[in-house]
């Protein structure tokens, strides 16, 4: 066991665990950011998907040891303008239908439309298909994001 | 998932007249309205509908949510008799109780499959909802002292014109739970509905705490010393533990205990990753002697030995065997099924709290009777002790649905073997789900062919695989050697074909194998809709007009492939620049779905599918949105599966481990999808599983029209295995 004093949605966390934990179980177990969900555990699906200094990373193969002084956000500290966007256009277009998968696909859109305004098809395909939807709810992520990327234009 | 063999879905139906009745038989009146009014509780007038003080109505749900809307649309159905608005409206999980919440097609049972949420609770549902409309108008008509029928009732206003009174359902919440239920109610002519069928008025219940990591799934349950367990299961089903060491992982931090369960090596700990750790710790050497050792090519070899000889007839017009003997021109062809997993993104978890006289579980209970029964059989309680809270589940697929209780078995032997008074939340990993088995089972399908002028003349489809309904709860579903579940699809064409046989075989098998989203129609609706267009195709008849001439008993299916032909704008198959287009439709669970695939070649991985439209008659359309969603994921989910996944089995041991191995369709592999839904005033049907048939079949029969041919063995793309 070892200690780690890490930021996650702006507030220093002090945890005591195993060296290797991946910070996945960390946000769950610890400190019981739920949210952030898993669904593979190697980094296939993108369930665990948080930021780390406003890139997305995938919290499953990302060991506690690593993180460092990273800035992690998670679901549950999201509040930029894009996050807001991505979110509304989310229940316009009435994406979710189990939504286990969906705070990962919410996190990577969110740092898609922070990165790039104006996101092509392709773009999508790029920054998205790392996030597994078994629902397959795909039609309505890109039509969503499609629409969040317009909101943020206005 | 399903319970639908049509004489036994009608019997049960009628049985279920009788547990409507039960379920509005309401607890000896005086006694529980004196007490409802002493606490405050809110209007109970029956067993799904609460109005509280606040004006919020909560809809207790006895269907599970996994993804495919029954949360929404069972309160739609509330909503609209009560006139309520939508925004006062709330869905909740009902507890487990078979008396008031069984599914009313599957007899005294509770539990959700078949596609049957909407179409088994939509008379119940209207009628609780109009019940409590009646006594909420009663309850102001005494108030106001007018006439109750001066009083109307709008978007969750009660209100008498003349008088110019008005309150809301929470303002008269008390005094109704006074009055008696009333045993007859009118229901609403559907001329009338404001909600069911209407377009942009109804946003999906569960949606906002999706999109903001609130939403609380069994995976998020964290209680005071609750203990983390995860299992180590035999690499072959039907083996067993022989010898466990087990000290490697006692000394990781955070493990509390290690137990042998009759499914596997138990480890017990205070979080998820010492659990993880601890289990590849374990040295474990596995007694295979009854395990199943065969591997998927034996399967299939020994499928084909069955396939050559009669099988026990499921379906049976003319003299098919007579025909295809004389027969000018007959097509053979052999399809080849694999395994499937269901592989929800939320692998199967669940938490219990034993303290020795009761039990309480919560997770995503999708057979609430069976599982209440095997929870408790296991610690030794009655049925009434273990009380079950039904949660969200991040999918399902068939996967929840286990008539045979399977992860609840687990969990009730991990509470039993470390005792009372100890909480736990027991976890499956991905790997745990790919390789645990309960799959869609293998099949493969022997079918012969003849056409003559034009037509298709003679058909005999022989089917082999496993039941999953044999020795099971549904055991008597079986009639004459056949399993309804097996052939659904195969024993009955849309098709009028003069000779006509579909024969069955059961293998045993030690792989166990479960429903997946959409049961026999999996398999029998891509056989059957590729043969028919190969035939069809042979016969020099477009696919469209070649399926409605033989359609003429069938006038819903026909009616939906018109629909999809229109939307589509069909002018045939070939369209030119690279691109052909197939068709198919399929009749699963009472829903008529037809699809149309536009596809082109691909570069290598498979082909690319550009656009699907889609035509879906599920009698009256509840929720359009939902359906139209359930389409959408339909196609998705199918379209994966049949291009991309498969569970081979090597000597027993499933291969894939994970989704790096077990390939699921991603978004740059999803196409276009356009739904229309057929106007009807038949019965709602379902619509989580009949999306997913067509798909299949549509795609190869699209790249049949670009020179390949039609996949016969599935998926389409094979990794080297």
């Amino acid at each position: 066991m070892a200690e780690y004093s890490i930021s996650v949605n702006g507030q220093t966390h002090r945890v005591d665990v195993l060296p290797d934990t991946p910070l996945l179980w960390v946000l769950r177990d610890e400190l019981k950011f739920t949210g952030t969900k898993f669904g593979c555990g190697i980094a296939q699906c993108g369930a665990c998907t948080v930021h780390i200094d406003g890139q997305p990373a995938r919290s499953c193969q990302t060991a506690i040891s690593d993180v460092g002084d990273g800035k992690i956000t998670t679901i549950e500290g999201v509040g930029s303008k894009e996050a807001k966007a991505v979110q509304a256009a989310w229940i316009a277009h009435q994406v979710p239908q189990c939504g286990y998968c969906q705070s990962g696909q919410i996190m990577s859109a969110v740092a898609l439309l922070t990165d790039n305004k104006k996101p092509t098809d392709k773009d999508i395909d790029d920054a998205m298909s790392g996030n597994l939807c078994r629902c397959a709810t795909y039609v309505r992520i890109r039509a969503a994001i499609h629409d969040a990327a317009k909101s943020l234009e206005g | 998932m399903t319970i639908h063999d049509t004489k036994l879905s009608r019997r049960t139906i009628l049985q279920g007249t009788a547990a409507l009745m039960v379920a509005f038989y309401l607890p000896k009146p005086g006694k529980a309205q004196a007490a409802a009014a002493a606490d405050g509780a809110p209007f109970a007038p029956n067993a799904f509908v609460r109005v509280a003080k606040d004006n919020t109505v909560t809809v207790l749900a006895k269907h599970i949510e996994m993804g495919q809307g029954p949360y929404t649309g069972l309160t739609t159905i509330v909503a609209e008799e009560l006139d309520a608005d939508w925004s006062q409206m709330r869905a909740e999980g009902a507890p487990a109780d078979n008396k008031l919440y069984n599914n009313l097609a599957f007899g005294p049972i509770q539990g959700t499959g078949g596609s049957t949420a909407i179409a088994n609770s939509y008379d119940q549902l209207r009628k609780a909802g109009a019940t409590a409309r009646v006594m909420l108008v009663q309850a102001a008509s005494g108030e106001w002292k007018v006439p109750a029928g001066e009083i109307t009732v709008a978007r969750g206003v009660v209100r008498h014109a003349k008088s110019g009174r008005q309150a809301t359902f929470g303002q008269l919440a008390e005094a109704a739970a006074k009055l008696p239920v009333p045993q007859n109610v009118t229901l609403k002519k559907p001329e009338d509905f404001t909600l069911i069928g209407k377009e942009g008025v109804i946003k999906r219940l569960d949606i906002p705490s999706k999109t903001n990591g609130t939403a609380q799934f069994t995976i998020d349950i964290h209680e005071p010393n609750m203990l983390t367990v995860v299992v180590a299961h035999p690499p072959r089903f039907g083996g067993k533990a022989a010898k466990v060491d087990d000290g490697e992982a006692r000394k990781i931090a955070g493990v509390v205990d290690i137990k042998t369960l009759p499914s596997g090596i138990a480890v017990y700990a205070t979080s998820m990753w010492p659990a993880i750790k601890a289990r590849e710790a374990l040295k474990i050497e596995w007694d295979d002697t009854s395990a199943e050792k065969r591997g998927t090519a034996q399967l299939l070899a020994d499928y084909r030995a069955m396939a050559a000889k009669p099988g026990a007839i499921a379906g049976k017009s003319g003299d098919a065997n007579a025909a295809l003997a004389k027969a000018g021109q007959v097509i053979e062809a052999e399809y080849v099924f694999p395994y499937l997993a269901h592989a929800p993104m939320e692998p199967l978890d669940a938490y219990l709290m034993w303290d020795g006289q009761q039990a309480h579980a919560r997770y995503g209970c999708q057979f609430q009777t069976v599982d209440q029964g095997t929870i408790a059989g296991i610690l030794g309680l009655k049925p009434e002790q273990v009380k079950i809270d039904m949660l969200l589940a991040g999918g399902s697929f068939g996967r929840r649905a286990q008539a045979n209780a399977q992860l609840v078995a687990e969990l009730a032997q991990a509470a039993k073997a470390i005792g009372p008074g100890k909480p736990i939340k027991l976890m499956w990993t991905r790997e745990d789900d790919i390789q645990g088995g309960y799959y869609r089972p293998m099949f493969l399908h022997r079918l012969r062919g003849a056409v003559a002028d034009g037509k298709i003349v003679a058909w005999s489809n022989t089917v082999v695989g496993q039941s999953f309904i044999a020795g099971s709860a549904f055991a008597a579903m079986i009639k004459d050697g056949v399993d309804p579940t097996m052939v659904e699809g195969s024993r009955e064409l849309l098709y009028d074909i003069a000779d006509f046989q579909c024969d069955v075989h059961t293998a045993d098998v030690g792989i166990p194998t479960l429903w997946w989203r959409s049961v026999g129609h999996t398999h029998t609706g891509y056989a059957v809709e590729t043969f028919v267009d190969e035939l069809l195709q042979a016969a020099g008849q477009d696919p469209v007009a070649g399926r409605l001439a033989m359609m003429e008993k069938n006038k819903r299916a026909a009616g939906a492939l018109r629909a999809v032909a229109e939307l589509a704008k069909w002018s045939g198959p070939d369209v030119g620049n690279g691109r052909a287009r197939g068709v198919a439709v399929v009749e699963s669970f009472g829903s008529f779905v037809a699809q149309i695939a536009e596809v082109s070649a691909g570069d290598g991985d498979g082909p690319r599918v550009h656009k699907v439209w889609c035509a879906v008659d599920c009698g009256v359309a509840v929720n359009p949105d939902i359906i139209r969603a359930q389409m959408e994921g339909g196609i998705g989910y199918g379209l994966g599966h049949v291009l991309f996944a498969e569970v081979p089995i090597d000597q027993g041991r499933p291969v894939p481990k994970n989704f790096d191995t077990y390939r699921s369709l991603r978004i740059n592999e999803m196409p276009e999808v356009e739904v229309t839904i057929v106007k009807s005033s038949e019965k709602p049907s379902g619509v989580g599983e009949p999306g997913v048939p067509p798909i299949g079949p549509a795609v190869a029969n699209a790249l049949a029209r670009l020179g390949q041919k039609r996949p016969r063995e599935l998926p389409f793309v094979r990794a080297a295995v």
